[in-house]
């Protein structure tokens, strides 16, 4: 085994880890089409990364900080329908990137090429899931809470607009990391199939949380084996890998 | 004062009106309920006083008072992962507390029942009943001086919707708590409730059920001729 497969799989591992962890949140917030939609709008980040030489992680993540302000913005500050304008505004960025990606790197960016990592790029990757794991893990139960009912949560005090902002932050930080496993058309999956399979098993908050977690580790690290044998691109491998995972939490679904 | 005063609160959203000048006292131990029309401002009365909107007038608590509070609608379905035992955890941490809790909402079990049958099941998981239950039993945990309840009985059939009173009357005069509850049951309010505010837009009425639940102030509530009588028993 090579040495870039190593750095890879450990990418891959962590940022598996830290997408289905979060995505559990989002699947709960019925947030999991704008994570979705999200993903598209780093595509022009990354575009200007690859033209101008700089890394396209920070691209995507400075494309994605800018279009969670704004989200945030029109939710809080007006009363416009946030679908429709995140409709409009995400699929504009995705053709603006799509016009602006330099064509043989159009297709990494789509789907996502994990194989090329870097020894720093992997302990980017592993340093920034841990940071977004721990992040929300402290602010989990809050952002539960006020799912049930914002007004329920803040009658106990929870400070509801500032969680959902720092929640939001750490959306946009997953999705540029999940972004290099398995690309911006792809991301929805690495933060929505681990959390709906483990919804389908799990009875109470730990067991949903944990077992999202590990259905996001357990896909990506497969999906990426599997892809350094049959010499296929991770991404696609890798949603797959979860969608089967999905697929078999159907048999044991809980009532 | 009591435990809380209120002085012409109006509430606005934007250019409209939801309702303006509404005065009221509620005294320690005193069971206050909000009877009025759908849409005439009730459960943002309540979010006006708890101070989760914006509002003008004054809105005055007692020093270092507890609320507890139940909102109307919450987001749990069926399949929604969240144990009653997480949901107690997301408030206390402390199993006595939380046993406590459900022992005087009339849940009494040992901790193991409890772990077992109650804790353990699914949010969404519960009866309507069961789940005002929980709810009153969250609310009331860190033993509040009053608590603030949006339609205590919606989505109960009509034998749990006495039980609910029942036991939020227990609670009244065991604890000394104030109760504020939003109710569309006006037979509730006769027999319960202290004082009843009517509102729709504006505050029609104030004051004790018997003395100000007339029919001009139900009809000027309701609309039109008042539907319900209340007999004498």
């Amino acid at each position: 085994m090579n040495t870039d497969i190593i750095f890879s799989i450990i990418t891959g591992t962590f940022v598996g880890l830290a997408s289905g962890y979060l995505g559990s949140l989002m699947v709960l917030r019925k947030m999991s089409l704008v994570g979705d939609a999200l993903s598209h709008v780093a595509l022009p980040g990354l575009a200007l990364g690859i033209l101008f030489n700089f890394n396209p992680f920070f691209g995507a993540f400075a494309a994605l900080f800018a279009s969670i302000i704004f989200i945030w913005l029109i939710e809080n500050k007006t009363k416009l329908s946030t679908e429709t304008l995140v409709g409009i505004f995400f699929t504009l960025s995705l053709a603006i990137g799509l016009v602006i990606t330099p064509e043989p790197e159009l297709l990494e960016a789509l789907f996502g090429d994990i194989s090329k990592t870097s020894a720093p790029d992997a302990v980017i990757a592993v340093i920034l899931s841990l940071v977004a794991i721990f992040v929300v893990r402290r602010v989990y139960n809050k952002l539960v809470l006020g799912t049930i009912s914002d007004d329920l949560a803040k009658s106990v005090g929870v400070k509801t607009k500032k969680i959902d902002f720092v929640f939001l932050l750490i959306v946009a930080l997953i999705v540029a990391l999940g972004i290099k496993v398995v690309g911006t058309l792809l991301m929805g999956a690495l933060v929505i199939i681990p959390a709906a399979a483990s919804k389908n098993i799990s009875r109470n908050l730990g067991s949903y949380a944990g077992l999202s977690a590990l259905f996001g580790l357990l896909s990506s690290l497969a999906g990426i084996y599997l892809s350094s044998v049959v010499e296929f691109a991770p991404g696609p491998l890798v949603v797959l890998t979860s969608a089967s995972l999905f697929f078999v939490s159907l048999i044991f679904k809980k009532s | 004062m009591g435990v809380l005063k209120v002085t012409d609160l109006s509430v606005s959203f934007g250019d409209f009106n939801v309702f303006h000048d509404i005065s009221f006292e509620v005294k320690k131990g005193e069971a206050v309920a909000i009877v009025g029309p759908n849409g005439s401002g009730k459960s943002v009365l309540f979010r006006a006083i708890l101070g989760f909107i914006s509002y003008s007038g004054k809105v005055e608590w007692a020093k270092n008072i507890k609320i507890g509070y139940v909102p109307q609608k919450l987001f749990v379905d069926m399949h929604f992962p969240v144990s009653v035992g997480d949901f107690f955890s997301f408030k206390t941490k402390s199993k006595q507390a939380i046993n406590e809790a459900l022992n005087s909402v009339g849940i009494i079990g040992n901790e193991k029942y409890l772990r077992h049958h109650v804790l353990s099941k699914k949010l969404g998981a519960l009866s309507g009943g069961q789940f005002q239950r929980i709810m009153i039993a969250w609310a009331i945990i860190n033993k509040p001086d009053i608590l603030l309840f949006d339609e205590p009985t919606s989505g109960i059939d009509v034998g749990g919707e006495e039980t609910i009173y029942n036991l939020l009357h227990k609670l009244q005069t065991q604890n000394k708590l104030s109760l504020v509850l939003i109710s569309h049951d006006l037979n509730i309010v006769y027999h319960y409730a202290n004082k009843v505010m009517c509102l729709n837009k504006e505050m029609v009425c104030f004051g004790e059920p018997h003395q100000v639940l007339d029919p001009a102030s139900l009809s000027k509530l309701y609309g039109g001729e008042a539907k319900f009588y209340h007999h004498e028993h």
